[in-house]
């Protein structure tokens, strides 16, 4: 654990593995021991809820249906994040190898990559790469393959059961759950969907072992994290860090000495002013994150920041829910109405009241989410929503 | 047989006709014809035995199924905050002056449309725009002016 400084880690980018042999002795393991070794090492799920990867695969595992599937959630498109576009440039050999393992656990013979629609130009490579992938599993003599499916630019298909929606084609609408996708996912068949960094992490635990990965982060937040970073910053990028470090920490490498705001998780993440820099953690046990990490220095008006967010949530609403479909739009006007002086700056306070509904009643977590930016701004720069 | 009827024919037999091929099919009509006409929502709907308002629906939800006509390259300048930041509006202007086009159009000889959408995944190398599928990223309005004129002449 460090709480004194911020340690750059390398473990999924530059290490070279063999696939073959990994993916060989990992067959060779009985698959509780598998799930014993994930649940071992911590690691949670790295598109942001930080479910336990391990539990997931477990629960899938244990479901009797003979047709179950992988899926692995490329779709990222929260605003701050690239992260999974790097991880698939450079070492999508590794996510396949982390589906080949779940594959393995929960017996399934078919899994499938969603790929956002705005990535569409990494799908030759990709292509190119899975072959290389299905000869290593045929000399194996696993019975597995990957398909790739092509998103058609929508937000919320991020969402796992809109995925499911989408490849079944559909319009990405989120599902009602319970049931879960471990119960019933793609087809409405048992479905494990990880997003393309807890593959990756998957997948390289069983190279090192959950020890070592497990010897990083907090008690909470274990492991290293692969972070993108944007925004006022000099040293705008990807980096894999070690999780459980504070704001400040994080604004002092990356900081372009003038930073007043920090947005944790992207446009559905939270806010953190100078203020709150040193006591807020980033990871479970402060501000969770998915990897985006947006810098604001004092020269932006975090007016125009909330409201660049209201719009995306705005258009990218799947309309299905009136919470999310109406709020989004309510707000966006509200805080344009407080800042052109049409209402009085306590209209702010309905405006959170609304944000506060939509947390509870939105239908998915585009709409539930929306609050939290909306909170963390307005609650820490309310001069700047009024004049 | 119509080019559009025969298109869709290939394409429901290369994907296959049940539901799941909507999308790939889809897809691939954008490809060959820049949107997706009401013809060739018909047609689907009739090679994949659905209802044309279960294709429609469909269709309209994703912004990258366009259902009005489009240029041969489709430009999508990205309007996330970190683009904004970095100065999309000067993008956008850019390509305005040079296309003679508001965001939304098409040129009149149907060889670009200007669109904005929102986070491509370039947000450290912003401002960052699509042409068609190709990424350009860390945009000045020089280097715009650079990208477009050999699209002109392509």
């Amino acid at each position: 654990m460090s709480n004194n400084f911020l340690r750059r880690v390398d473990l999924i980018f530059d290490q070279d593995c063999n696939l073959k042999d990994i993916l060989k002795s990992t067959y060779q393991r009985a698959n509780d021991d598998i799930i014993n070794e994930l649940l071992e090492s911590g690691l949670k799920g790295r598109g942001g809820a930080g479910f336990p990867t391990a539990l997931k695969w477990k629960f899938t595992s244990e479901q009797a249906d003979p047709d179950k599937y992988i899926v692995c959630n490329a779709d990222e498109g929260e605003p701050g994040t690239f992260k999974d576009r790097e991880i698939l440039f450079k070492v999508p050999q590794k996510v396949f190898g982390g589906m080949a393992i779940c594959a393995k656990v929960i017996n399934a013979k078919e899994g499938f990559l969603y790929l956002r629609g705005e990535y569409r130009f990494l799908l030759p490579e990709l292509e190119k790469q899975l072959d290389a992938f299905h000869k290593v599993i045929n000399e194996i003599g696993v019975n597995f393959k990957i398909k790739i499916i092509m998103g058609s630019g929508a937000y919320i298909c991020g969402e796992e059961s809109a995925l499911f929606e989408s490849m079944e084609g559909d319009r990405g609408e989120p599902r009602n759950k319970p049931p879960y996708p471990t119960v019933s996912g793609f087809r409405k068949k048992p479905t494990v969907i990880n997003n393309v960094e807890t593959l990756v992490y998957s997948f390289m635990i069983f190279r090192y072992g959950a020890r070592k990965f497990k010897e990083l982060g907090t008690a909470d937040s274990r492991g290293s994290k692969v972070f993108s970073i944007s925004g006022d910053t000099p040293k705008p990028g990807i980096y894999e860090l070690e999780l459980g470090m504070s704001v400040e920490q994080f604004v002092d490498e990356f900081g372009d000495g003038d930073t007043k705001a920090v947005q944790v998780g992207g446009a559905s993440g939270f806010c953190v002013p100078r203020k709150k820099f040193k006591d807020t953690i980033i990871g479970f046990e402060g501000v969770p994150t998915g990897g985006s990490m947006m810098l604001f220095n004092s020269s932006r008006s975090m007016y125009n920041v909330l409201k660049n967010y209201l719009e995306f949530f705005e258009e990218e609403s799947c309309g299905q829910c009136t919470p999310c479909r109406v709020g989004c739009q309510q707000l966006k006007l509200g805080i344009e109405a407080v800042k052109k002086g049409e209402r009085h700056a306590a209209y702010l306070e309905q405006l959170q009241k609304l944000a506060q509904t939509m947390k509870i009643t939105a239908k998915c977590g585009l709409g539930q989410s929306v609050a939290n930016s909306f909170f963390s701004i307005v609650e820490n720069f309310k001069e700047e929503m009024i004049y | 047989m119509t080019e559009t009827k025969e298109l869709v024919k290939k394409l429901a037999d290369k994907h296959g006709r049940v539901r799941e091929s909507l999308i790939p099919i889809l897809q691939g009509v954008v490809q060959e014809e820049r949107y997706i006409s009401s013809e060739a929502m018909t047609e689907i709907a009739r090679e994949l035995d659905i209802s044309a308002a279960k294709v429609y629906g469909t269709a309209t939800f994703y912004s990258f199924l366009d259902t009005q006509p489009r240029g041969k390259y489709v430009i999508r300048v990205c309007r996330t905050i970190s683009c904004a930041m970095k100065g999309k509006n000067l993008i956008i202007q850019e390509l305005e002056d040079i296309l003679k086009i508001k965001i939304g159009e098409t040129t009149q000889n149907r060889k670009f449309s200007l669109l904005e959408t929102n986070c491509l995944g370039w947000c450290h190398k912003g401002p960052a725009m699509l042409v068609n599928d190709e990424a350009y990223t860390e945009l000045t309005p020089e280097k715009v002016r650079e990208i477009i004129n050999e699209y002109m002449i392509k």
